[in-house]
């Protein structure tokens, strides 16, 4: 359950953030979450509402965008999306790939007041 | 003061935001907008691993981070290591367990200094927690640094320490899928000890899938077998161990 940690993190930066631009409070947070982040969104959403409780992101809301994976196949080059981290190559199935996105786990932006 | 995290010498941290700074002398105007933030949510930990990285480098010391499920032995391999080398190689040990000093225990048993970090509700040891356990230990006199993260194959990949390399251990009783089912440790890991490879003719354990589920997940892992019991396949583990430390020391 280690997101509750990352949930911790998210308030913390939000609400540093928040008083660095000497808002009043948060309304939403935006945070982008990778497909192969390990994180479970649900899990995020759960932990939002209890550690933001007392801070300025007290009521707010937490909107998260998926990141779809992608990776580039070594062998061909073929750019190509991935669902799991055991994928080969639609082209010439090389198992082995780099991946372009998918790991995220960045606040992408915030509504303050 | 702890200048990379900022926490003082009470490892409390409480940060009370009851001071409601009234902001109305700066007239700040009040209106809804959105903010820019770009920020990586892992960043203060990626930020102390980093502090942790420079402050081993400077010490020149090889720092490995085991991780594996509970139960597949990582503590075994880390008592029959010490015993066979620590008149060689100067060895300090961070052990990670929700609670119980249990583990620290039996690593202080063979001579080697070992501390305890008791993560309590946590699944994971974090840069935090293993920057200030590494205060326990004379760093100078220490060439391994060995952290036996909490059993758990989820949430220690996320987290960053410091280290040089994850050691991902798996034992033969768990079954030959464990890379695919817990794919992101797997692809984070350096090495992979197939574990206690003695019990293979009880069990219908398929190395050669193993290996190949690993591999398709991270064509880079090496992988090694062993067995603690008949002590088939330490030497090359050994020998691993004692290669990246003659890197670290070059």
């Amino acid at each position: 359950m280690h997101e509750l940690g990352i949930t911790q993190s998210i308030v913390e930066i939000a609400e540093r953030t928040a008083r660095q631009q000497q808002a009043h409070k948060v309304l939403s947070v935006t945070v982008e979450l990778g497909s192969l982040s390990g994180v479970v969104p649900e899990a995020l959403e759960f932990c939002y509402e209890a550690c933001s409780n007392g801070t300025l992101l007290e009521g707010s809301q937490l909107l998260i965008e998926r990141i779809a994976a992608r990776a580039r196949c070594r062998d061909c080059q073929r750019e190509f999306p991935l669902e799991e981290l055991l994928a080969c190559c639609p082209d010439c199935g090389s198992a082995a790939a780099n991946l372009l996105s998918g790991e995220e786990l960045r606040i992408k932006e915030m509504e303050v007041d | 003061m702890c200048i990379d995290c900022g926490c003082g010498p009470v490892e409390h941290h409480h940060h009370e935001h009851d001071h409601q700074h009234d902001h109305h002398e700066h007239a700040v105007p009040r209106t809804v907008r959105k903010i820019s933030v770009e920020e990586d949510i892992l960043a203060k930990n990626n930020r102390l691993a980093m502090a942790n990285r420079e402050l081993f480098a400077r010490h020149g010391l090889l720092v490995l981070n085991l991780v594996s499920s509970p139960g597949s032995g990582k503590t075994t391999i880390l008592e029959t290591t010490l015993a066979e080398l620590k008149n060689e190689i100067g060895f300090a040990v961070l052990e990670g367990d929700q609670q119980t000093s249990n583990d620290a225990d039996r690593i202080a048993a063979t001579g080697v200094p070992a501390h305890q970090i008791n993560t309590g509700a946590g699944c994971h040891l974090d840069a935090h927690m293993v920057g200030h356990g590494s205060e326990h230990f004379d760093l100078g006199k220490t060439d391994v640094l060995m952290i036996e993260n909490v059993g758990n194959l989820v949430c220690p990949a996320s987290f960053d320490l410091g280290e040089d390399a994850k050691v991902a251990v798996l034992s033969v009783t768990e079954g030959e899928d464990k890379p695919l089912k817990y794919p992101q440790m797997f692809r984070a890991s350096k090495l992979m000890l197939i574990n206690k490879i003695d019990l293979l003719p009880h069990l219908r354990f398929n190395l050669e899938v193993c290996r190949d589920y690993a591999r398709r997940i991270n064509p880079e892992i090496e992988i090694i077998e062993l067995s603690c019991f008949s002590g088939e396949g330490l030497d090359r583990w050994y020998h691993w161990l004692r290669a990246r430390l003659a890197e670290k020391k070059s």
